[in-house]
């Protein structure tokens, strides 16, 4: 083997520990949106199934969430890029001194933490109310208003950030040379800079939804009583999860690529457009293709291994039937269960009579035993209701336990009886 | 429609250094006048003032009579042409050309044939859907002329238009262009580092040295009669011997230099008089062969090297003290080739020549 061999071998998995990393979360993710099982995991794998995302669509927590979230977004994008552009027109006038003073001090709420923007809106505006006001959390004291606020304050940046770069390509000339066909300074503004500047206005745009979208340090305090979809993810989280998560994750993703894919689209049509003006000899605007070309790859890539997914899914979904994996999977986890219980009982005789004791004693043990390993577990009084009745459901511990279950399962997760505890909650299921 | 130009002492400083020093001029209404200077002179930056992008630091600037201090470029009756187009690359050629009009409100259907008929006159014809990207260098240049035309200006400021064109192209522009200035009617400022566009476009040529103007005269007079120094090596090619004058009789100076006595005729404007320290100017053309009989600005010299160029031979010689001497010969066919090396006599009359005050040279 030669070196250069070996070099190419050593980026090749270089490359794809990378891609591991970045993708590896999001594939493991969007797979658990399909599993049956209460808690989001790939292993074991009990069920395909899509019910997930019927119970994502009728969380009213999280459809509530969302909606307020698209609205804080929407709000954002109003207030944030219309200021960015502002900002960023007003520094781009400056000279020198003055220009980097603006420039930092409308950078500086990127710097500030999140959760310092957030307490400081909170407190801000509610003395607004109380002292200029004289009322009291009413007027400027509301969730949608200060998360608006608040979060703009930094996105703004974000938005002028990207207004100076788009504006260091601007030729001055052309805004003087509109000046000299005797346009006003308006005209100069709709008719040449904001023309240029629609690009930028979009990614702009695009910016300031996604991270209004993904906030979570400022809005945790500037939206009080409502709730954004982050801070009803994050409560979820607190009380335990399922995969409905994983299947809101997966529709992002999916939105995310088809975006990319328009994107790419619309992109390489441009591409094709300059190439044919430069194979006709005329100079064609300079642009850096080879930037590009990189991009294109993984995504491009990645649509296609979703879309041969999705071809798979659909012709094993062909004649399957969830409800009947489901029975068939409870039969083995019961199996299972009562393999277990045998050994169990094995063993507990075996100490019976070693210890020459009763068995009734012996299994209270047993269950001691068990209920010492989860003694730190919150949910210590679930199992306990469970484990002294593992075998008989009864419809009243069953309804307790449901709603108990899959925060339990998560904190039994590293566990030692963690599968002990999966079998009898799988076993209960009925 | 015409207005007449005039600067009043303009000054135009950044900072401590001064783009232009202490201009008066008057541009008559109608004139097509240029500025021809090295680069870096301050032309553009005149233009600037002319056109109300550069407020100058001292002086006023009157167009058809009214100061336009304080009158902001886009109320002022020019146009110009920049230096680098500034065509607007997200509109279309029509929409480039038709943009003064767009900023008045005029509706599109006339905006349209008003740009056709300008693509017509820059012969563009049927060129007013594309885009400005899609366009040669040339084309993009006309298509700026044709924009400023159509805000129909009374000055029209053009900061060297036809640079990028090719020779044929050119010659036609320049034609075209001045036909548009004779029929319009419009004062054209012109800035060009071709020497050649200046001399025969214009009616009169402003010759510009770091800020100041040293010469405004038609064409053949900046050539044939330059003012100073700096104008006779800038225009056109010019032999230099710079020697000490020892007397001047009847408007010829006897200079001497390095090569000798020579004797040329003093420029009626800047006059010398003995002792002064002078400049003998002889154009390449204005060097020829010498007869026998000749014993006036004789020169013994060394052909060092020739060049041909269609209807002219170009000769570079060295006198016997190493200065270079360069020669102009029509080619007409009848003259015999010199080999390199051999030693020649060639001679000038007085009134061929120029005798200048000494000052700073062209760069070459
Ligand atoms: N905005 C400015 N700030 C500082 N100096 C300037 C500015 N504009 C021009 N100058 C200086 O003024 C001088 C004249 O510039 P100008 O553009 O008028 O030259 P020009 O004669 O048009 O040259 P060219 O033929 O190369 O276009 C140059 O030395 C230039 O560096
Ligand atoms: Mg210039």
């Amino acid at each position: 083997m030669t070196s250069a061999r070996v070099l190419r071998l050593a980026v090749g998995f270089y490359i794809l520990l990378f891609f591991t990393y970045l993708f590896g979360p999001l594939i493991v993710m969007s797979f658990t949106a399909f599993n049956s099982s209460e808690f989001p995991s790939i292993s074991p794998w009990n069920c395909v199934t899509p019910e997930w995302f019927g119970v994502l669509f009728k969380d009213q927590h999280l459809m509530g969430g969302l909606r307020s979230s698209l609205l804080v977004g929407i709000g954002v994008v109003l207030l944030a890029v219309p200021i960015g552009l502002a900002a960023s027109l007003l520094i781009t006038q400056l000279q020198k001194r003055a220009r980097s003073i603006v420039y930092t001090i409308a950078i500086s709420p990127i710097l500030v933490p999140g959760v310092v923007l957030g307490i400081s809106t909170l407190v801000f505006w509610e003395r607004i109310d109380r002292v200029v006001l004289g009322v009291e959390d009413s007027f400027f004291y509301d969730g949608y208003f200060m998360t608006i606020i608040g979060q703009s304050t930094f996105i703004a940046a974000y938005a002028m950030l990207v207004f100076l770069a788009r504006l260091q390509r601007f030729d001055p000339g052309l805004e003087e040379a509109a000046l000299d066909l005797g346009a006003t300074h308006t005209q100069v503004f709709r008719k040449i800079l904001l023309p240029f500047l629609k690009p930028a206005i979009a990614s702009a745009a695009v910016l300031a939804f996604l991270a209004s979208f993904e906030n979570y340090n400022t809005t945790v305090f500037t939206i009080v009583s409502k709730s954004t979809l982050t801070t009803v993810l994050a409560s979820k989280v607190r009380y335990g999860i399922n995969p409905s998560i994983s299947a809101l994750a997966v529709i992002i993703i999916g939105l995310t690529l088809v975006g990319a894919v328009i994107h790419e689209y619309l992109r390489r049509k441009e591409v094709a457009k300059t190439e044919a003006l430069a194979a006709e000899g005329l100079p064609a605007p300079t642009r850096s293709r080879s930037g590009n070309r990189v991009l294109r790859v993984p995504v491009g890539a990645l649509a296609s291994l979703i879309f041969v997914a999705m071809l798979a899914t659909a012709w094993i979904a062909r004649d399957y039937d969830v409800a009947q994996c489901k029975v068939q999977v409870t039969e083995e986890n019961r199996k299972k269960f009562d393999a277990l219980k045998q050994q169990r009982l094995a063993e507990a005789k075996a100490k019976r009579e070693a210890n020459r004791q009763d068995a009734d004693v012996a299994v209270e043990t047993n269950q001691a035993g068990r209920q010492y390993q989860n003694i730190f577990a919150p949910t210590n009084l679930g199992s306990q209701i469970d484990s002294t009745e593992p075998s008989e459901p009864d419809s009243d511990a069953t309804t307790a336990v449901e709603t108990n279950q899959a925060g339990r399962q998560y904190q039994n997760i590293f566990a030692p009886t963690n599968l002990d505890g999966q079998v009898d909650s799988e076993t209960k299921d009925e | 429609m015409s207005a007449d130009v005039q600067l009043e002492n303009v000054w135009v400083q950044f900072g401590d250094f001064v783009a232009v020093r202490d201009t008066s001029l008057t541009i008559q209404g109608g004139e097509f006048f240029s500025f021809l200077g090295p680069s870096g002179c301050g032309k553009t930056t005149l233009l600037r003032a002319i056109s109300g992008f550069q407020e100058p630091s001292r002086g006023r600037v009157l167009i058809g009579g009214k100061d336009m201090a304080g009158t902001g470029p886009n109320q002022r009756p020019t146009a110009l042409i920049f230096q680098n187009l500034a065509l607007f690359p997200l509109m279309s050629v029509w929409e480039n050309i038709s943009f003064a009009l767009e900023v008045k409100g005029v509706n599109k259907s006339v905006r349209r044939k008003k740009a056709d008929e300008l693509l017509e006159l820059v012969a563009l014809p049927g060129q007013g859907d594309k885009m400005v990207d899609e366009l040669s260098g040339g084309q993009k240049q006309r298509v700026a002329v044709a924009r400023a035309l159509c805000a129909e200006p009374e000055v029209l400021l053009l900061d060297e238009p036809l640079s990028a064109l090719d020779l044929k192209l050119r010659q036609h522009m320049r034609t075209e262009l001045r036909a548009i200035q004779q029929r319009a009617g419009i004062t054209f400022i012109y800035i060009t580092h071709d020497q050649g566009e200046a001399l025969t476009m214009s009616d009169r040529v402003a010759v510009m040295r770091q800020g100041t103007i040293d010469q405004v005269s038609d064409g053949t007079i900046v050539y044939d009669r330059p003012e100073t120094a700096f104008v006779a090596s800038f225009v056109g090619e010019n032999n230099a011997f710079p020697g000490r004058v020892i007397e001047v009789t009847q408007g010829i100076a006897s200079v001497q230099t390095k090569s000798g006595v020579l004797h040329a005729e003093v420029s009626a404007v800047s006059p010398l008089t003995s002792g002064d320290a002078g400049i003998v100017f002889v154009r390449p053309e204005s060097v020829r062969f010498a007869d026998p009989s000749a014993l006036q600005n004789r020169l013994e010299v060394t052909v060092a090297n020739q060049e041909f160029e269609g209807h002219f031979w170009h000769l570079v010689l060295q006198t016997a003290e190493g200065s270079v001497i360069r020669m102009s010969v029509m080619n007409d066919g009848e003259r015999e080739t010199y080999e390199i090396g051999s030693r020649i006599a060639v001679s000038f009359t007085a009134q061929g020549a120029i005798a200048l005050a000494q000052g700073e040279l062209a760069a070459e």
